[in-house]
């Protein structure tokens, strides 16, 4: 584990500085454009961070390599290799000799410094420099515990990318998602959790009972999702703080499909009983339970619009898998997906703009994204089996689960975590100590 | 500022009381293992008499034949399904000691949490079957698994028309 030492905040300060070294300072021509698919990545420089009195410091090599893994993987960034830097890491606080690095193709240039300020605390800080226009763009220094500097390597990618690109980053986030080892018909499944590069990988469960269905909650630091503790298939709520499970309510059937409200103060869930599956929602306050859906149909995998207005699910009503809205108090239901095939796992994206769904058609899985209107379909992902998106917190990009076709000799197929560009660019494996399904970023770490 | 929490505490606090979960018993690899030889104490005795006569109505209940199948993303009892669960229901009440659960199953030709459901409606329709037929229904529980448990595991159809199945196993 990486920071964990104590409960209490690891940043400890946060101090924001910008200083501006020229006077033009709104220097709006480095950009990247996010909305274009197929972009010539932004080079940028990521010298690494020096340590005290500007020597080298093993962690500030990790620092802008933790960086560059990040910004490289957004599709947007091309990292020059440091080995054809021209002049050696200098610190934040000097203004580099921008003739060094233009030459280079480098549009952009990141310094940065670590130091020690005690035995725990370290001081990390960073400028980001636009190596044409011969100015800084934004600059930060963190007073943090140690153990943290991963952690303070992702905010400062973050920090970099909303910069560059005006949207919100990405990658001071985690992934949890179910851990899968064995055989098909016999698999062991483990609820597992990583930061999003795939990092200080974790177990929380240790296999003994089937756990499906992670769900973040959008405001604290849990997780929802389906257990079979004692073999009863039911939602639980799950404690990182505490490493605890807690059941939610007491229902008379199996009760799956969880997820948080955006306000995080509700569950909303199907519960199976007599042969219909509906959608109710339980209040985390005060135990109150609303029942959403009335059809002897299946209506499961809901998801809340981010104003919690409301709530898009799928139903077999209409006699095929498709795609409904509804109010959040369960009125004026609506059909949404009318494309060719059967429709699934809707979930809204953080901004409300799009739903993004799984989609089944001619023995083929795709994942897509579509209006909440139902409206501008396209499908961006496909396989023998690809199921389950989840939004990165900017939107910009969704995470799945792909499985390969077993083989007809009996033998298992891997299942495995993919990522990729709303734009349909830049499938990518995430990889992970084992097999992997039902992926669900969080939203981005308080700080 | 907001706080920053970390995650504390690795794996979970929750595996001691876990009852192992019940096997399908598949075709006839079931076994009659059971038989312990340290019977030092009566109430082991006992209980060791107990599993094999429970092993034994399992493979009897096998014989009889513990699973119907189902069409694509259907949870309707053809005839076959009902004539197999008519001879099933004979058993259930012939041992009116025992309780039973029925499983229900989906191929994976289906989303997660939809076949969680369907398995739910398929282990139902045959609970619903059986206590027409005259089954207590207090003795029948249903439990669904989706896509979790494959009978076969391949990537044709074969395979997928033996996995979209409801099993009764002995509780």
């Amino acid at each position: 584990m990486q920071y964990i030492s104590n409960k209490n905040k690891i940043l400890k300060k946060l101090i924001f500085f910008i200083l501006f070294f020229t006077s033009s300072c709104f220097a709006e021509d480095l950009r990247i454009n996010i909305n274009s698919g197929q972009v010539d990545p932004l080079p940028i420089a990521i010298a690494d961070f020096t340590g005290e009195k500007g020597k080298a410091s093993e962690t500030g090599r990790l620092i802008s390599q933790v960086i560059s893994n990040n910004l490289v993987s957004s599709g947007q960034f091309k990292a020059v290799d440091s080995a054809a830097f021209i002049a050696p890491p200098t610190s934040p606080s000097v203004r580099p000799n921008f003739t060094d690095w233009s030459p280079l193709g480098i549009k952009a240039l990141i310094t940065g410094s670590i130091k020690n300020v005690d035995d725990q605390q370290i001081e990390i800080e960073f400028r980001l420099w636009d190596v044409i226009a011969e100015t800084d763009l934004i600059g930060l220094r963190l007073s943090v515990n140690s153990k943290a500097w991963r952690r303070v390597a992702h905010i400062i990618s973050d920090e970099i990318f909303e910069r560059l690109s005006g949207d919100s980053g990405y990658f001071d986030t985690r992934i949890v998602y179910i851990a899968e080892s064995g055989p098909q018909d016999k698999r062991l499944k483990r609820l597992a959790i990583m930061d999003q590069d795939g990092e200080n990988h974790q177990y929380l469960t240790d296999g003994s009972f089937l756990v499906l269905t992670p769900r973040f909650s959008p405001t604290t630091q849990e997780i929802t999702y389906l257990a079979y503790f004692k073999n009863e298939p039911r939602v639980y709520i799950f404690n990182l703080e505490t490493g605890q499970q807690e059941l939610l309510g007491s229902f008379p059937g199996m009760t799956f499909a969880p997820r948080f409200s955006p306000t995080g103060d509700k569950i909303i869930m199907s519960l199976a009983t007599k042969g219909v599956t509906d959608i109710y929602t339980m209040n985390l306050n005060n135990q109150k339970v609303t029942r959403l859906t009335n059809s002897v149909s299946i209506d499961t995998s809901p998801s809340f619009s981010p104003n919690g207005k409301k709530v898009i699910f799928n139903s077999d009503r209409g006699g095929s898998q498709q795609i409904y809205i509804m109010d959040n108090n369960g009125n004026n239901v609506k059909r949404i997906s009318f494309g060719k095939g059967r429709y699934a796992t809707p979930v809204w994206a953080p901004k409300g703009e799009l739903i993004a769904f799984t989609k089944m058609l001619k023995n083929k899985f795709f994942i897509g994204v579509m209006a909440p209107d139902g409206s501008g379909e396209r499908l961006l992902a496909e396989g023998y089996l690809v199921e389950g998106p989840t939004w990165a917190p900017n939107g910009r990009v969704l995470m799945y689960f792909k499985q390969e076709a077993p083989k007809d000799n009996g033998k298992s197929s891997s299942v495995n975590l993919y990522k990729i560009d709303i734009t349909g660019f830049r499938e990518t494996r995430i990889l992970t100590p084992s097999d992997g399904s039902d992926p669900a970023w969080s939203p981005l770490l308080p700080n | 500022m907001k706080k920053f929490i970390a995650i504390v505490g690795a794996v979970s606090l929750l595996s001691a009381c876990e009852t192992a979960s019940q096997k399908v018993v598949t075709g006839s690899t079931a076994s009659t293992s059971s038989g312990s030889t340290s019977a030092s104490s009566s109430v082991e005795k006992k209980k060791s008499l107990f599993a094999q006569a429970k092993q034994t109505a399992a493979d009897k209940l096998i014989a009889v034949g513990d699973r119907v199948l189902f069409d694509y993303d259907s949870a309707k009892l053809d005839s076959g399904a009902k004539i197999l669960l008519d001879a099933q229901s004979r058993f259930l009440r012939a041992n009116s000691d025992l309780n039973f659960i029925v499983e229900g199953h989906c191929d994976e030709r289906g989303t997660r949490e939809y076949n969680l459901a369907l398995g739910e409606q398929r282990a139902t329709a045959v609970r619903d079957y059986l206590v027409i037929q005259g089954i207590d229904p207090e003795r029948i529980k249903v439990i669904s698994y989706g896509k979790e448990k494959p009978a076969v595991v391949g990537s044709n159809s074969m395979a997928w028309s033996k996995n979209r199945r409801a099993v009764t196993i002995i509780d």
